[in-house]
């Protein structure tokens, strides 16, 4: 156990790691791009979907089912099937991670637009509000800490899984362990996966302090009870709450 | 002003929630929806701005079909209040008022100085229009509700039970000011409550729903207490109605008499000389009274000790007389202000709420029954 601390901070320590092509200071800026380009493809897609099927109401049974459907694939799986009929590159990893990041993505998003007030959403057409000012002035501003918490946990999932980048000969820190696997390297192995548990961490408090700052000064009083109905949108997808 | 012709409701369930409904609201006044739970009166109320279509028949504001016109700008020219209040979470209560101004493309700024201006006008500080409406309590925010709907000078205004989940206190305070409102501003209010109480407070004119959509009753407050048009009106008016409705009979008959008023603070000896059938009113410097000091409390009592707050028994209600400008004291007021009084006199005020004299019940009753035989009651 000593030994393999002891060859874990030595590998640390050699500066040839921190530099170059292969470099930590590389891998992770590799290993974030891969991160950033498969949540922005996930909120490109789950967004909308998830914003009108929570406003109309209509289709949220499917919409459950689909999630939970996309969760189940084994994002290895995926990742040989896209690339079997892709080739390799950049397009497969992505759309792995992107498959992974969609459900909670979605969840999120429909939870969080059907987790308004109705009475606000009912005062907003009473007002006077078009179908599409209900739902971005009013629904999706309100929605907004679940959907940044959706957000969150489909990051962190990414940030873990992108290390299958490297079985398709990318980049990213996935490579020091597929690498150090592939040379019985274990110090450098274990290195890779120390990387990606601070990274994940990291992120993690990074989302945190950015939700504080966007969570809106009038919500923040009212939002105790919504914060509880994130973490049971999680737990409780199978049943969910269809429209 | 607002039209129902045979407009009926059918949901998708087959449930009838209105049937039939045919009614007119004049210009100007408010217009009560009263009755019991689930008879249709919130389901009437949205089809006026179309929040609710009708299955059949029509709706007319200002004599032209609701229909004409499309929903989103019918919408922004009817004012709407609902009991959640609704208020937007996630904006000010200046900017929640500003919404139908800026949904109509008013500047931002106009917009803004319009919403300041309602602010002050439904009796809010101006320092709360930077707060979020959870950092209001209940009343703040139905005062922002009415605020809201007021902001695009709508000359229609929806209600629907805007003032059922605050406290009593809160909701008479509400009720007063929305009175003080409309005498300002003159609207066509329709306005929905279960309470009847409140229906006949409010209301110029007063529509009874029975379970079924069924309109029962459509007539001014006095005219459903005095003359309920079926046993069902009758009993949803409540059983004290020949109480209430003395309510709506100015007590201009009733002799206001004499009484004694000792000051607050006064020798307890003076008191006792002052006093009146074993009674005298405390009163303050301005004349307002305090409560009553009786023989019995001021019985061993050091005669040059001063009449302090410990000697005084709490009032009764006050009955404020006829003043100039003001509205007339009604025999309700009269009579609950003589039963409510230790003494069993009624303590009169006038408009500044200073004594003028006291009424006993007996006076209110006398007073009822010549107005009856002049035929000044309706029956
Ligand atoms: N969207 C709907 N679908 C089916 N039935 C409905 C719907 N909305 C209302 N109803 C039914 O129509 C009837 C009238 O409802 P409405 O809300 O107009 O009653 P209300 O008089 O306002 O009652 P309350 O005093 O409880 O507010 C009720 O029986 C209600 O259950
Ligand atoms: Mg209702």
């Amino acid at each position: 156990m000593r030994a393999v601390l002891g060859e874990l901070i030595g590998w640390f320590g050699d500066p040839a790691h921190w530099t170059g092509p292969t470099g930590v200071p590389q891998r992770l800026l590799e290993h974030l791009g891969y991160t950033a380009l498969a949540l922005a493809c996930a909120l490109v897609i789950a967004l909308p979907i998830g914003a009108l099927v929570g406003h109309t109401g209509r289709g949220g049974f499917l919409l459950v089912g689909l999630a939970n459907g996309l969760r189940a694939l084994p994002t290895l799986g995926l990742l040989t099937v896209v690339v079997l009929l892709a080739g390799v590159g950049l397009l497969p990893p992505i759309a792995a991670l992107t498959v992974l990041a969609v459900p909670p993505v979605l969840a999120g998003t429909y939870a969080g637009v059907r987790a308004v007030d109705p009475a606000v959403v009912d005062a907003a057409r009473g007002m006077g509000m078009r179908e599409h000012q209900v739902l971005l002035r009013v629904e999706l501003p309100n929605a907004l800490p679940i959907i940044f918490g959706g957000v969150r946990s489909a990051a962190l999932q990414i940030v873990a899984t992108a290390t299958v980048a490297a079985y398709v000969a990318m980049g990213g820190l996935g490579r020091y362990v597929i690498d150090g696997l592939a040379q019985l390297d274990y110090p450098q192995v274990l290195a890779g996966a120390v990387l990606v548990a601070a990274l994940a961490v990291v992120l993690d408090a990074a989302f945190a302090g950015v939700q504080r700052v966007v969570s809106p000064a009038g919500a923040r009083r009212s939002r105790r009870g919504r914060a509880g109905r994130v973490s049971a949108v999680r737990a409780t997808e199978p049943g969910g709450t269809p429209g | 002003m607002i039209e129902f012709r045979a407009a009926t409701k059918r949901f998708d369930d087959g449930t009838v929630a209105v049937n039939e409904l045919t009614l007119t609201v004049e210009p100007g006044g408010i217009t009560m929806f009263v009755g019991p739970s689930g008879c249709g009166k919130t389901t009437s109320l949205r089809m006026v701005n179309r929040m609710v279509e009708p299955t059949s028949g029509t709706v007319l504001v200002g004599g032209r079909d609701v229909r004409e016109s499309p929903r989103a700008v019918l919408r922004r020219g009817i004012g709407y209040v609902i009991q959640q209040t609704g208020l937007f979470p996630h904006r000010t209560v200046l900017d929640n008022i500003a919404t139908v101004p800026l949904l109509s493309g008013w500047p931002r700024r106009r917009a803004r100085g319009r919403a300041a201006e309602l602010l002050d006008l439904v009796g809010l500080p101006a320092e709360l229009g930077r707060r979020y409406p959870a950092q209001l309590s209940g009343g703040q925010q139905q005062r922002v509700g009415v605020a809201r709907a007021l902001a695009a000078d709508p000359p229609v205004l929806l209600m629907d039970e805007p003032f059922s989940a605050v406290d009593p206190v809160v909701r008479a305070d509400l009720q007063d000011e929305l009175l003080r409102l409309q005498q300002e501003l003159d609207k066509t209010i329709l306005f929905v409550t279960h309470d009847i109480d409140e229906a006949i407070k409010l209301g110029d004119r007063v529509a009874v729903f029975r379970t079924g959509g069924v309109l029962a009753q459509y007539d001014e407050p006095a005219a459903l207490l005095g003359r309920p048009a079926d046993d069902f009106v009758a009993s949803f008016v409540g059983r004290d109605r020949g109480y209430r409705a003395l309510g709506f009979l100015p007590a201009k008959g009733v002799p206001v008499g004499e009484v004694a008023t000792v000051r607050l603070g006064g020798s307890v000896a003076a008191a006792r000389d002052a006093l009146r059938d074993g009674w005298a009113v405390v009163v303050d410097e301005a004349r307002r009274p305090v409560g009553w000091v009786s023989a019995s409390r001021l019985s061993g009592v050091d005669g040059e000790a001063a009449v302090s707050d410990e000697l005084v028994e709490s009032g009764g209600s006050l009955y404020e007389v006829d003043s100039p400008g003001g509205r007339a004291g009604s025999l309700r007021g009269a009579l609950d202000a003589a039963l409510s009084s230790p003494s069993a006199r009624g303590v009169a005020v006038d408009a500044d709420g200073a004594v003028v004299g006291s009424v006993t019940a007996h006076d209110v009753l006398r007073a009822l029954a010549d107005a009856r035989q002049a035929g000044e009651v309706p029956s």
